[in-house]
């Protein structure tokens, strides 16, 4: 064998393909759901970032979305509702070479997870969270959920709901959260994307996916999700480039006093340097919140991509650093010599 | 007042130290137990004190309490009544009143003992030592605040700061009139304060005028003495329940040679746990306060899931909210150490007060049938040997143990002598790499070690055993999801299977006394003090009885059975309304004999109590 014959095929034996990471389970969605996009999205970005199977473990709660850790050939813990957050965190702390991910939903990591989903935010632990947002329990045949809009009629609201919803990005902002994307679940060359860079952010990462129930509320993202009005509805937000949408790319969001707006670029004076740049990673997160809250609603695209990316210490990193600045100034010994050097140790002769 | 001092020889003596929460009586008690043990006296120590942090100045409900028990040999609790009691209020006073034997001293400061300060304490009169029919004590008032004041005059402290030294004062009289040197006091107050001078300082000045104060007045009929004991060769330090708890944890994980991850929460009485393990970061250890006390175990389920030696600590409220994940850590058959220093409940109860009241939770405060290992220690020295050995089951057998302490050994101290870890068993965890013989393809999670049904612990980061598990049932061969009954029912015999073959892996169960004894005293966790020494003491008083005293609750060790069908009268003595009584009536329902005595008052036992309420029953027909 050639040498360069012996290389490619080392080449091609470290490479992993989305395949490495199925398992042989069998899939247990609905026809026709969301989850199996996102499932595959999740695969590619992984063998995109050539990560070794036994280095991943992908932690879930309860719900549709949460099945998904075992179709993964990878490390993998179906855990109970709403605490995958708090688990990950465990995982991560315990061995930061990991790479951890939570599949979780709306009902999941927003209402009985609610909680442990804001404090792993705020302590900006290395895990990768995918929040799967149906705006509806699945699982339990057609409740509303945390993220329903208000007056929304389900099983448990008849007459419609009279609680405003939680807007994820607004949570994750509120939580001082330093990663947040967004991804529509038919989209699977955006999601692959958006998960790589979620992947490999430093700090705890939000991908919120907006996911198709197809049984129990089926087309609730069709504004955004459907061809013929994803490209005029949407905004694909990429660091450092204009924020540019519309079938025919002309449409552009610019600042307007203290609101965003929507433009025709050659329209009523707009040309294409009023368009604003995208920059993810200011760590003020003002601008990032507008950006993530435009609505149809208000004449606005909703933004996909990464609308914020900021480097910040990360809980686990931080937390070896203080075990080691303290090892360095302890002498290494056993158990017992540290007893003996306590203080108020006496002999008896 | 009596002037020729005599010097008494005595075996034992408890002292209480009383006073308002803000007294510092917490201080004075704990420098007093740690300098006897120094002295080579056997010590137990009982803290006791209100859940308010400052309940008002004075009041009866802001009394704040240290006790300790000191002795030259046998000293098994923190004991029933008083020898000597610091009253450093009326309300002290009228809260201990109860508590004082008869002939012993109250040491009380007279400038708080006024009509305003009477008056706060709910006195009638300006008497309150008759009020309360105090007369067979002999109470030695001293002007201790301006005496305070007077020593303190030039330390350069504020006014304030000085009247906080009282505490030391007293502290100082009380080194007199038990021969305690001062040098040990001394170097232990320049370790409490090493980072202010002045107050090292100002407290051994206030102190040593004190112990002076008592020297030249000869303030009393009696001091005593009480000799060091003999006690086995080695190096020893005080310890509290909570620091042995953290200590044996500690020592596990450098046995196992695992990192040892703690998620926790702050809760009364257990927090000593999780402060104690934060500070051990030079062995390596995660010790991490998390949102809510879900988050503190689970954060351990996941830590176990990449595998630490994970523990969460808790008490009764904290366990409640644990339930849920405990059940999945049964499902998933990880190891992890939940430690419940129990409380006062049912609900948020009485904080800072001690009861055996949670052992129904831990045995049953699941749904599903859930079986996990239950222990409990018996003594602030016990938990770092229960905390060891539960951290040993936890590991090989892959599955939560539950250690239950409670608040009085959890802060009470006594001397330990500190262990040689080559006496201590190897731990040794069934990696899957190292442990499964088959090859790695063919591996599935819930295969299991034929000899103990344990599963083998395939860690995330290792190569070829990427696998999945959950909280749903899964199928024993394939681990896969499966609901078949059939599956369901051989999985609930399984995991109740590997629970019981524990019981080959634990010490039988030893009885103290005699042979042909008609009745056996059995008791578990924290009271173990108090009912050897009421049953020593029925002994010696020719009573026909044994004692027994379980730290495995689940499994029961092996003789368990054996052993009680054996006695006349089998007399089960518990903090709580009879659980452990119960529990073993369920599980040997053929037996006839056992009979309960139970207090829940949130207060040790009484050896006194035990020992009347004992003999009432063994003399029942």
């Amino acid at each position: 064998m050639e040498v360069t014959e012996i290389a490619a095929k080392e080449l091609r034996y470290q490479k992993h393909q989305p395949k490495d990471y199925k398992s042989e389970n069998a899939i247990r969605w609905c026809p026709g759901c969301g989850d199996y996009a996102i499932l595959t999205s999740l695969q590619k970005a992984m063998a995109e970032l050539n990560i070794d199977p036994h280095m991943i473990a992908v932690i879930s709660g309860i719900g549709c979305s949460s099945r998904l850790p075992y179709y993964m050939n990878t490390y993998g813990f179906h855990s109970i509702h709403g605490r995958a957050a708090a688990i990950a965190t465990g995982v991560k702390v315990a061995n930061p070479e990991l790479s951890v991910w939570v599949a979780t939903g709306d009902g999941d990591s927003l209402a009985i997870g609610g909680n442990h989903f804001i404090h792993a935010i705020r302590r900006n632990v290395d895990i990768n969270i995918l929040l799967f947002n149906n705006k509806i329990y699945g699982l339990t045949k057609g409740q509303y959920s945390p993220t329903s809009d208000r007056g929304f009629v389900s099983k448990s609201s008849p007459f419609g709901t009279v609680e405003e919803p939680f807007r994820p990005a607004e949570l994750t902002f509120g939580a001082r959260g330093t990663f947040f994307a967004r991804a529509i679940d038919v989209d699977i060359k955006n999601q692959t994307e958006v998960m790589s860079e979620a992947a490999k952010h430093k700090g705890t990462s939000v991908v919120e996916v907006l996911q198709n129930c197809v049984i129990f509320n089926d087309g609730i993202h069709n504004k955004t999700s459907d061809r013929n009005w994803k490209a005029d509805n949407t905004v694909i937000l990429r660091h450092g480039e204009k924020m540019i949408f519309g079938k025919e790319e002309n449409r552009g969001i610019v600042l307007d006093g203290w609101n965003l707006k929507a433009v025709t670029i050659g329209e009523h004076g707009y040309t294409i340097d009023d368009v604003l740049v995208h920059d993810a990673t200011t760590r003020d997160n003002t601008l990032h919140m507008k950006l993530a809250l435009m609505d149809i609603a208000d004449g606005l695209p909703v933004a996909l991509g990464v609308i914020r990316s900021v480097k910040e210490l990360t809980y686990e990193k931080e937390y070896e650093k203080q075990i080691e600045e303290v090892q360095m100034m302890t002498p290494k010994r056993s158990f017992t010599e540290f007893l003996l050097n306590s203080s108020n140790i006496w002999e008896v002769k | 007042m009596p002037t020729n001092p005599v010097v008494t020889d005595i075996k034992q003596v408890t002292i209480r130290f009383s006073g308002d929460s803000g007294d510092g009586m917490q201080l004075s008690g704990t420098l007093f137990s740690t300098l006897s043990a120094i002295f080579g006296n056997e010590i137990a120590t009982f803290p006791d004190f209100p859940a308010e942090i400052r309940a008002p100045q004075g009041s009866l409900q802001g009394v704040s309490g240290f006790q300790v028990r000191i002795g030259a040999k046998d000293v098994y609790n923190s004991g029933d009544k008083t020898d000597v009691l610091v009253a450093m209020n009326p309300a002290a006073l009228k809260v201990n009143a109860s508590f004082l034997k008869r002939g012993s001293i109250v040491l009380f400061d007279t400038d708080s003992f006024q009509k305003r300060d009477l008056d706060k304490a709910l006195f009638q009169t300006l008497d309150p030592f008759a009020e309360l029919n105090l007369d067979y004590v002999q109470p030695i008032g001293v002007n201790i605040t301006t005496l305070t004041k007077a020593s303190l005059e030039d330390s350069g402290l504020e006014n304030k700061e000085i009247l906080r030294s009282k505490n030391m004062f007293a502290l100082g009289i009380v080194c007199w009139l038990f021969n305690r040197p001062l040098e040990i006091a001394d170097k232990l107050l320049e370790q409490k304060f090493s980072k202010k001078p002045l107050l090292v300082k100002a407290n051994i000045k206030a102190l040593t005028d004190g112990y002076n104060y008592g020297n030249n007045t000869d303030m009393t009929a009696s001091t005593y003495r009480i000799e060091p004991i003999e006690s086995t060769k080695g190096f020893y330090t005080d310890i509290n329940g909570n620091t042995a708890t953290a200590y044996g944890l500690i020592a596990a994980s450098e046995k196992a040679g695992v990192d040892l991850f703690l998620g926790s929460y702050p809760i009364t009485p257990a927090t000593d746990i999780l402060q104690e393990l934060s500070k051990r970061k030079d062995f390596g250890v995660k010790a991490l306060q998390m949102e809510d006390e879900i988050a503190g175990i689970t954060s351990s389920i996941g830590a176990s899931f990449a595998g630490c030696l994970a523990a969460t600590s808790t008490s009764g409220p904290g366990l409640s909210l644990k339930s849920e994940a405990l059940g999945l850590a049964v499902m998933t058959e990880l190891p992890l150490v939940v430690i419940d220093v129990q409380r006062s409940g049912p609900s948020t109860g009485m904080p800072t007060k001690s009861e055996q009241s949670d052992l129904n939770q831990a045995l049953y405060g699941r749904n599903g049938e859930s079986p996990l290992v239950v222990m409990a220690a018996a003594s602030p020295t016990d938990c770092f040997e229960s905390a060891f050995e539960a951290s040993k089951i936890a590991l090989e057998h892959m599955t939560p143990v539950i250690l239950l302490t409670d608040g009085y050994i959890a802060n009470g101290s006594s001397a330990w002598r500190i262990p040689e870890m080559n006496d201590y068993p190897d731990i040794k965890p069934p990696y899957v790499q190292k442990k499964y013989k088959g090859n790695a393809k063919e591996w599935r999670p819930y295969f299991r070690d034929e000899e103990t049904s344990v599963r083998y612990w395939g860690v995330p980061g290792t190569p070829e055993y990427m696998h999945r598990i959950g909280g749903l049932e899964k199928d024993h061969l394939t681990g896969v999801i499966s609901s078949n009954p059939d599956n369901h029912q051989l999985m609930v015999n399984t995991r109740k299977a590997k629970i019981e073959k524990i019981a080959d892996f634990i010490p039988e169960q030893q009885v103290t006394g005699d042979t042909d004894a008609d009745t056996l005293i059995v008791g578990w966790g924290g009271t173990y003090g108090h009912l050897l020494e009421a049953s020593l003491r029925l002994m010696a008083n020719g009573k026909k009885v044994a004692y027994t005293h379980f730290r495995h609750i689940n499994p029961l060790p092996r003789n368990t059975h054996e052993l009680l069908k054996k006695y006349k009268k089998v007399i089960v003595a518990e903090q709580n309304d009879g659980q452990f009584a119960a529990y073993l009536n369920g599980r040997f329902q053929d037996l006839d004999n056992i009979h309960k005595y139970n207090r829940v008052e949130g207060q040790p036992f009484k050896v006194s109590t035990l020992i009347e309420e004992f003999t009432k029953i063994m003399e029942e027909k």
